[in-house]
């Protein structure tokens, strides 16, 4: 790495890129904990805290559910102000993060949408329902699929951060439009009153429980963030030097 | 030096012009909107669903299939000979090059729909209602075309330079006009039905929402999809 | 024409290197040298199709990128023809015209295919023209609107005797209304003939400058050979 120092006052490209990879302790102690707080939350949620009256044990569900599904969206606004962010900027570092929070963030939109779906069935007898809250989450899925299939499909890397930046940034925009659509629609057609379990007021056990959930599925974002994140900086570092 | 509205209109000129010289793209995408009308009505079960009922549904489906096929071939010709080279070394504002395609894809694409419409209402027995209706279907497909080709044009610039670039425009390309389509398909359903447009006003105020945060948000998107 | 330092940089590989050169009106500027030196590259930068990394180019004043402006001054003539297939010799030069502003743009239209002996053939499709013939059209699309400085990539690729008399000629037409040229080939004779001053160019920048006066051509060509094969 000792021929960044003797050359020319680098671009703003390369200024990025010239990166300290590994000089970090090579044990991930956040994403210990994280995973630590996202076990501990189970064990609670399935053996301390108690079974809902109403929907009996399936109910469990919701503690991962809402979210992973606040993690989903969560990670696509980190997505889209990245992307944002390298528009204006040019910092190949912003397109890194942004592709970061789309690979963590496709994972927990699947699991937000498989957990619905198996919530779904006990709950109101049917594997889906087109309710704007769902059908967003979808459709989240896709826009993430798309970025990273696009991600796939671009050689040159400043296209690549280009192209995708502009399909993060659109896809923010999208989402509400979807939202509202379903919603719409749903009002406008009386369908089958499933009878979503909107936030039932809680019980100070199932509220804890509910929020340690919030807390360490945030905190296990996170370090997978920052875990891939890294890998994307010790990728690029590594091309740097291969010339690439 | 043209402004932006007359550069725009220059490039919607010469594409259209182009078009007209080929004619392959516009009467591949009419025998293919026509084929998939017909093609939909036998696969329903015509006891259990009225033909009538289907069609605004039918409609607004072979509008984005076949504006998907008008999409692509925006960009095809200027990939050829690198033509777009001579456009970005223009004088003109990047995006007047997207507004003068995106006009271009319009009138392909409501071009389209004005055989599309009527094969449908003859196929499915649709009653078009009186001149009243047939307006308002006419200015809610304008509408519902401006929203597609706002962000397919956009789409299409990119995908045509991607591996895959025809699997890559309607995948970008489709979850966008979902909400083009629910609105659309209502509001015609209604309208068909002999309801007043005041009724769907909901719908048409998202439509007309979503013309306006597009167009803006991939007209200000487009220069950094053709240059570095 | 000026270029400062002028860098392009795709990822980590610079494909122009710190590159500076100033030319004045009626010079011409020969770059010679040999596959993946940077050449198509910077001539790209300097046409404004692309955004130098570092660094930057003049254009009678006008620093690029900087917009329709810049452009304006500038033709670009690449091997590959930037026509539209389905359109006619004329249509196509006449939507540069208008595009670059040209004040009569069909009389320039006119103008320019006549002076690239295509008035003949000027309607009809340039599918149906020869690839000589192409490019004579894409010569006068990147003429008719005056440019002050006209980049040229490998043009007398593909052209005949009677095509490439027709390019000279435009060429030494428009020096001597004070256009400058920057021509990129292999061609050392013809790049030689043009000239007013050569560069070789390897690996993003230029490892020879010198004007065309202190060229012995013999020694040039040798010097040449050396340079490329060292590279390659």
């Amino acid at each position: 790495m000792t021929d960044t120092a003797t050359r020319n006052p680098l671009g703003s490209h390369a200024a990025s890129d010239a990166v300290r990879p590994a000089a970090r302790a090579t044990f991930d102690w956040l994403f210990v904990v994280a995973v630590l707080a996202v076990i501990a939350t189970f064990i609670r949620a399935i053996y301390f805290t108690p079974i809902e009256a109403l929907q009996g044990p399936a109910q469990k569900i919701y503690y991962v559910h809402p979210p992973s599904a606040w993690v989903a969206f969560l990670a696509f606004g980190i997505v889209a102000i990245a992307s944002l962010g390298y528009l204006w900027m040019k910092d190949m570092r912003l397109d890194r993060l942004a592709e970061s929070s789309a690979e963590v963030g496709v994972v927990f939109t699947t699991i937000t949408l498989m957990t619905g779906s198996l919530w779904g069935k006990p709950i109101w007898g049917t594997w889906w329902t087109w309710d704007a809250r769902l059908t967003s989450t979808l459709f989240l899925w896709f826009i993430y699929v798309g970025y990273l299939i696009l991600r796939g499909a671009i050689e040159d890397h400043g296209m690549r951060a280009r192209y995708s930046a502009v399909l993060g940034i659109l896809g923010s925009l999208l989402i509400p439009f979807i939202h509202l659509s379903v919603y719409l629609f749903r009002t406008l057609h009386p369908m089958p009153i499933i009878g979503k379990p909107s936030k039932p007021s809680l019980p100070n056990d199932m509220l804890e429980t509910f929020l340690l959930a919030f807390c360490s599925f945030t905190l296990l974002y996170v370090a997978l963030l920052r875990a891939r994140y890294r890998l994307a900086t010790d990728r690029a570092a590594l091309e740097a030097e291969e010339g690439r | 030096m043209p402004d932006t509205l007359g550069a725009a209109l220059l490039i919607a000129r010469k594409d259209l012009a182009i078009e007209f010289r080929t004619r392959t793209a516009f009467f591949s995408a009419v025998v293919f909107a026509l084929l998939a009308i017909v093609i939909f009505f036998f696969a329903w079960d015509p006891t259990a669903v009225a033909a009538s009922d289907l069609a605004p549904g039918v409609l607004w489906v072979i509008f984005t299939f076949s504006g998907l096929l008008g999409l692509h071939r925006s960009f095809g010709v200027e990939m050829a000979d690198r033509a777009l080279d001579g456009l970005l070394g223009a004088p003109v504002p990047r995006h007047a090059i997207y507004l003068g395609k995106a006009m271009a894809n319009l009138v392909f694409v409501l071009a389209i729909e004005v055989i599309a419409v009527p094969a449908v209402a003859l196929f499915y027995d649709m009653p078009l209602g009186g001149a009243k209706s047939v307006a308002a279907l006419a200015a809610l497909m304008i509408l519902a075309a401006i929203g597609l080709v706002a962000v397919g044009t956009l789409f299409a610039a990119m995908s045509v330079n991607t591996r895959l670039g025809e699997l890559m425009l309607p995948m970008l390309s489709l979850p966008f006009f979902v909400p083009i389509v629910i609105p659309a398909a209502q509001t015609t359903a209604r309208l068909l039905a002999g309801r007043p447009v005041s009724e769907s006003i909901g719908w048409l105020k998202i439509l007309v929402a979503f013309d306006l945060v597009f167009v803006a948000a991939c007209t200000m998107a487009f220069p950094h999809t053709i240059e570095d | 024409m000026e270029a400062d330092a002028l860098v392009r940089a795709f990822g980590h590989r610079r494909a122009v290197n710190g590159l500076s050169f100033a030319l004045d009106a009626g010079e011409c500027l020969a770059v010679f040298g040999p596959n993946g030196a940077g050449k198509t590259t910077l001539l790209r930068v300097l046409a404004g199709l692309l955004r130098p990394t570092q660094g930057r180019a003049i254009v009678s004043g006008v620093p690029l990128p900087g917009g329709p402006e810049a452009r304006r001054r500038i033709g670009f003539i690449s091997h590959a023809s930037m026509l539209y297939a389905a359109l006619t010799a004329r249509e196509n030069v006449e939507l540069a015209a208008r595009l670059f502003g040209v004040p009569d743009p069909r009389a320039a239209t006119a103008r320019v295919l006549d002076a690239m002996r295509m008035t003949p053939r000027a309607d009809t499709p340039v599918r149906a023209l020869s690839r000589g013939m192409q490019q004579r059209v894409s010569i006068a699309r990147a003429m008719v609107h005056d440019p002050h400085v006209v980049l040229l990539d490998e043009p007398f690729t593909g052209l005949d005797a009677s095509g490439a008399a027709a390019l000279s000629n435009a060429l030494g037409v428009l020096r001597g209304s004070g256009a400058a040229l920057v021509l990129v080939t292999h061609n050392l004779d013809e790049g030689l003939a043009l000239a007013t001053h050569a560069a070789i160019m390897t690996g993003g920048a230029f490892v020879r400058y010198e004007p065309r006066a202190a060229i012995d051509p013999r020694a040039y060509a040798e010097s040449y050979r050396n340079l490329v094969a060292l590279d390659a």
